[in-house]
């Protein structure tokens, strides 16, 4: 109920950062991303990858849709290139991401390194809940509590990541399908909710079927070609929608 | 020589995993003055990038790996085809989807599973 509406009154900087944990620990993005980290610790556990590995591509890479191409891509004895330009390419939407969140954190005294920590925190879970609730908070408080719904989602994922890690080993079959099922149920579900726009659903369905036929025939860099085919076929197909619908 | 190997994949973690992830995160930071986000080339590159998401979550259902392809892929595809509608259905809940593509998944695994 204290929680105000309105830009209040500012508070101290640690304060900020302890509400921003605070709210990453409640929010339903909480949920969503215990679920996808325990299904990639389990993958990771399947891959032959240590729980120290793990936990540092948490830390380092800190993308799930990256962590779960570079354990597969890795563990499956990928090329390093192949893997690296998949990677390369899945985290291009960081960033607009990063680019539309920036200048919710500027104030005219901010410092470019003040933005390095909230720049590296920027991932899908991250970006939504401080996008929804920046605007409730002082703008002096604002690098704070991203700071601290950053490292509260960090938190959660690596002890997920651990959890699923451990748990992967133990569990009878249906349970461990069931945690490596997480991994692609939760992105089919909170990929899709987060494409708003025309453009970015035909990518996705695109996607989605040309993929595995690449895999299947066997293409190389299959997943490099998926984003440029299913990219530029969603991109054009909207844009001649988009013209056909407005009368000229 | 498990050092070495431990070495090694930590240098790789960081070569190719760390690395082609973060620049675009500094790129962004690079640009967050200049760049406007609605313009075109950001939207054929966020395209891009959905499409290789929807690649790798199809990998993930037609061609896994560990204890998953283990699962007939007539569960997997039903289970993926149930929590996707459970999602529409119900408010557009990513928890409902989920819960749903599971308890789905989990009840297949149970039955069809030796």
């Amino acid at each position: 109920m204290s929680t105000p509406l309105q830009p209040g009154p500012s508070q101290s900087t640690a304060r900020a950062f302890l509400s921003g944990v605070v709210a990453a620990w409640t929010s339903v993005f909480a949920l969503v991303l215990a679920g996808s980290y325990i299904g990639i610790g389990a993958l990771a556990h399947d891959f032959g990858f240590s729980i120290g590995w793990m936990t540092a591509s948490t830390l380092l890479v800190w993308a799930a849709p990256a962590q779960v191409i570079l354990v597969s891509t890795l563990g499956a004895g990928a090329a390093l290139i192949e893997v690296a330009l998949a990677i390369a390419l899945s985290a291009v939407r960081l960033l607009p991401m990063v680019v539309a969140l920036l200048p919710l954190l500027r104030t005219e005294r901010t410092r470019q390194r003040e933005l390095i920590l909230p720049t590296h925190f920027t991932a899908i879970s991250m970006w939504v809940e401080a996008l929804r609730l920046l605007p409730q908070i002082p703008r002096e408080n604002r690098i704070a509590y991203c700071n601290g719904i950053g490292l509260g989602f960090m938190t959660i994922a690596c002890i997920a990541g651990a959890i699923g890690y451990l748990l992967a080993g133990r569990l009878p079959l249906p349970l461990a399908a069931t945690l490596l099922f997480l991994t692609p149920m939760a992105f089919l579900v909170s990929v899709i909710r987060n494409s708003r726009l025309m453009v970015d659903r035909l990518a996705f369905a695109i996607g989605f079927a040309v993929g595995p036929l690449m895999i299947w025939g066997k293409v190389d860099l299959a997943l490099m070609w998926t984003g440029l085919i299913g990219g530029t076929v969603a991109h054009v197909a909207a844009r001649l929608v988009a013209r056909k619908g407005r009368p000229s | 020589m498990t050092g070495w190997i431990d070495w090694h994949t930590y240098l790789v973690l960081i070569l190719v995993g760390f690395l082609p992830n973060e620049v675009w995160r500094v790129l962004g930071l690079m640009l967050a003055r200049g760049l406007d986000e609605g313009s075109e080339i950001l939207v054929w590159v966020r395209a891009v990038a959905t499409a290789v998401l929807a690649g790798v979550v199809a990998q993930l259902i037609f061609f896994p790996a560990g204890a998953l392809a283990a699962v007939p892929m007539s569960v997997r595809v039903g289970a993926a085809l149930c929590g996707f509608l459970a999602f529409l259905l119900i408010r557009r809940s990513v928890f409902a989807g989920v819960v749903v593509g599971e308890a789905v998944l989990l009840a297949g695994a149970l039955l069809l599973v030796p």
